[in-house]
């Protein structure tokens, strides 16, 4: 990376001599650290997708298993304790009760039974990610016995499962949706700032057009054409689509913004004077100094992707089964009489307000860091 | 000021056309023309073939001219509307689109605007509250909850709150607007009660996120202000301390909320409509949500351009409440 990329020195950073050695990354993470919210999103972000990545391994459950023999159970507690000393931990065997007057089934744990929770139990048989085939979860009663933490669903399916596997639908259309939108909106962002003129007014009209729809009810509309015959895979890329098309302008205005103020800078002026051609100065000068803004942008972002996904599948036009996302799951909630009955089916959107309020405090606390003019 | 209003008004019209042509894409936007679904139905119903019906689908044909060339129809369907208000036909209600939009889109920016209100009302003191005691308990109780609110969304907090009423004040009946004894009946002072026992569901669904937006802003903005040399001048001048806030700082830091009023309302209609559904309310999101999973097009067609149209008028209004409020901004 050429010289003319780094920040000019900054004055009011650190005046001691022993900040010449650090790189403006490692000024960057040193701030960062200091922002004792952002780290802590960070480090639950980071969390939530190492369990998402582990998937069916850290489910206990084949989350697509229907045990019809505990439909809509509660959660189970792990137990250390009985009458009769410590033991190494289980969950009681399920009892269950019909009230033929009122409908309602009732579970009640049954003290004769027992089922010890293993590390490493073997359960149902899954794929990890196509490579091997394999048994071993990583908590478990063996198969097909009852374990359910979070308890079931209308299917008597295993919830904890469920809202495992349905996190990595919920995560990663969110990177994926950014991902796809930051592209677009870096790409039209920065064109739109440097060029100016006719370019950034058709630009700008398009955003202006984009925000003029409340973004809701445009989702819908557009989620709606995606073909009913369609596989869930290839809903899955419809919906990422969708979110991305209908959410890059705010990325692309921000970016743009940053452009706007940088363009005029030293460094390139120099650039351009020393005869480098527009297409080298974007990539080489002006991207690279907005890096640490641009992953700023799109770490505040990821959250308004998700909340989108989640209302789009919750509505039945995002994500279609066999696949499910936290969004999804709580449609089974939208019964007032079930989910009075069954409260446990709100979980997922304990894990949508986690993951949303994590993604926010990450990225503020980048923010803080990557704004050299900060004073914190 | 009037030339101002009338350049604005005039700049309206290219994005106008733009959204119109925007929201006739969506109309055209599923495979088939809107017949096929009509009749598949039929087909569903056993009448494919029956005199009566075959009728219906060839005036319709005829109506909406669907042999036309695409910009054809799409001028047909514009003229009509702007000429007769005429938005077509929705099949899956069977009425005149504007006959049954003009009711529930009234209910909805009436809820919209009512939960805008509300905001304001509720976040701006606090906002004040924040600003004035920063680092305080209250502020950080707020500030935490801020989040909280800008991190649900709309379906699960009506959720939530839907499961409060029945589980712990056991309500017999959630959701609406209305309890079932009460709709159609006449209005009494009753049922204004009534509808003031439902009504406040839907605005605090729909008003959290942004209550704890404009709060952020609000003790952002006062705290910049307070940090500045006039409120100095005005407290050395001996004034009380209430006064130097209210009328030397509130009274600037409203400015930059005015002009985010337009920025508000989209998030404000989208989670009418998100509210709407989940609450079952009589507003037009059920009938959205209806009309996009049985391709009821134009139905879905014009409530995304009259919203957008409301959302344009709403921008304009708020431009211009912040050239009047603030003597800074000059209109040339």
């Amino acid at each position: 990376m050429s010289s003319a990329v780094q920040t000019p020195p900054d004055a009011s950073v650190e005046e001691t001599t022993t900040t010449a050695t650090y790189s403006q990354r490692e000024l960057i993470w040193r701030r960062f650290k200091k922002h004792r919210a952002g780290v802590a999103g960070g480090c639950v972000v980071l969390f939530l997708y190492v369990c998402v990545f582990l998937g069916e391994f850290l489910a206990p459950h084949d989350p697509a298993h229907r045990y019809y023999n505990y439909v809509h159970l509660p959660a189970q507690r792990v137990h250390i304790f009985s009458e009769d000393g410590i033991h190494w931990p289980f969950v009681y065997g399920i009892k269950k009760a019909f009230d033929r007057q009122t409908g309602i089934k009732t579970y009640t744990e049954d003290a004769a039974v027992r089922y010890p929770v293993y590390p490493f139990a073997r359960g149902a048989e899954y794929t990890f990610y196509g490579l091997f085939r394999t048994d071993i979860h990583l908590l478990g009663t063996g198969k097909g016995n009852p374990m359910f933490l979070l308890g079931t669903d209308r299917f008597g399916r295993d919830m904890l499962s469920r809202i495992i596997v349905g996190g990595r639908v919920s995560l990663t259309i969110g990177l994926l949706a950014v991902f796809i939108s930051l592209t677009l909106g870096s790409a039209l962002g920065v064109i739109s700032g440097y060029y100016g003129g006719h370019v950034d007014n058709l630009i700008q009209r398009v955003i202006e057009l984009i925000f003029a729809f409340p973004s809701i009810p445009i989702l819908m509309a557009l989620s709606a054409i995606l073909p009913p015959e369609w596989p869930s895979h290839l809903v899955f890329m419809g919906i990422v689509t969708v979110l991305a098309l209908v959410g890059w302008g705010g990325l692309a205005r921000e970016i743009r913004g940053k452009t706007l103020s940088i363009r005029e800078a030293d460094f390139v002026l120099a650039a351009r004077v020393a005869g480098a051609k527009d297409r080298r100065v974007i990539f080489r000068h002006l991207l690279p100094s907005m890096f640490s803004h641009i992953i700023v942008i799109a770490t505040l972002a990821i959250p308004g992707f998700i909340l989108g996904e989640s209302t789009l599948s919750f509505l039945g036009l995002g994500i279609k089964p066999p696949m499910t996302s936290w969004g999804l799951l709580l449609s089974d909630a939208m019964n007032i009489h079930s989910l009075s009955l069954y409260p446990w089916l709100l979980l997922p959107g304990v894990c949508i307000i986690i993951a949303v309020l994590a993604f926010n405090f990450l990225g503020d606390g980048l923010r803080d860091a990557a704004d050299p003019y900060s004073s914190r | 000021m009037i030339n101002y209003i009338i350049r604005r008004l005039l700049h309206m019209i290219p994005t106008l056309i733009l959204i119109s042509m925007v929201s006739f894409a969506v109309i055209q936007a599923p495979p088939g023309d809107m017949l096929t679904s009509r009749l598949a139905e039929l087909a569903e119903q056993g009448e494919l073939g029956s005199e009566s019906a075959m009728a219906q689908i060839d005036a319709l044909r005829e109506r909406y001219g669907l042999n036309d060339p695409i910009y054809v129809q799409y001028v047909r369907w514009i003229w009509k509307i702007i000429s007769k208000g005429d938005f077509g036909q929705s099949f899956t209600y069977e009425m005149d689109v504007m006959e049954l939009l003009v009711e529930r889109l009234g209910l909805t920016l009436t809820l919209t605007l009512s939960t805008l209100i509300f905001t304001w009302i509720i976040a701006i003191p606090i906002g004040i509250y924040s600003a004035t005691r920063q680092y305080s308990i209250g502020d950080y109780g707020f500030t935490f909850l801020g989040f909280i609110g800008l991190a649900t969304p709309n379906f699960l907090l009506a959720l939530v709150i839907m499961f409060i009423q029945v589980s712990v004040f056991e309500a017999e009946s959630v959701g609406g607007l209305l309890s079932p004894e009460y709709i159609g009946a006449a209005w009494s002072w009753a049922k204004v009660v009534d509808l003031l026992k439902h009504i406040w569901v839907p605005i605090l669904v729909i008003g959290t996120g942004s209550t704890a937006g404009v709060i952020r802003i609000m003790r952002g903005n006062l705290l910049d202000i307070l940090g500045q040399q006039h409120i100095q001048t005005g407290r050395a001048k001996g004034l009380k301390e209430g006064k130097v806030i209210v009328k030397y700082g509130v009274r600037i830091a409203i400015n930059p909320l005015v002009s985010r009023l337009g920025l508000e309302l989209p998030g404000l209609l989208s989670g009418a409509v998100v509210t709407g559904i989940v609450l079952g309310l009589p507003t037009a999101g059920p009938i959205f949500l209806t009309a996009l999973t049985s391709q009821d097009m134009y139905l879905a067609g014009a409530f995304l351009l009259l919203s957008a149209t409301f959302l344009l008028v709403g921008n304009l209004l708020a431009d211009i409440l912040l050239a009047w409020l603030d003597p800074r901004i000059r209109y040339e």
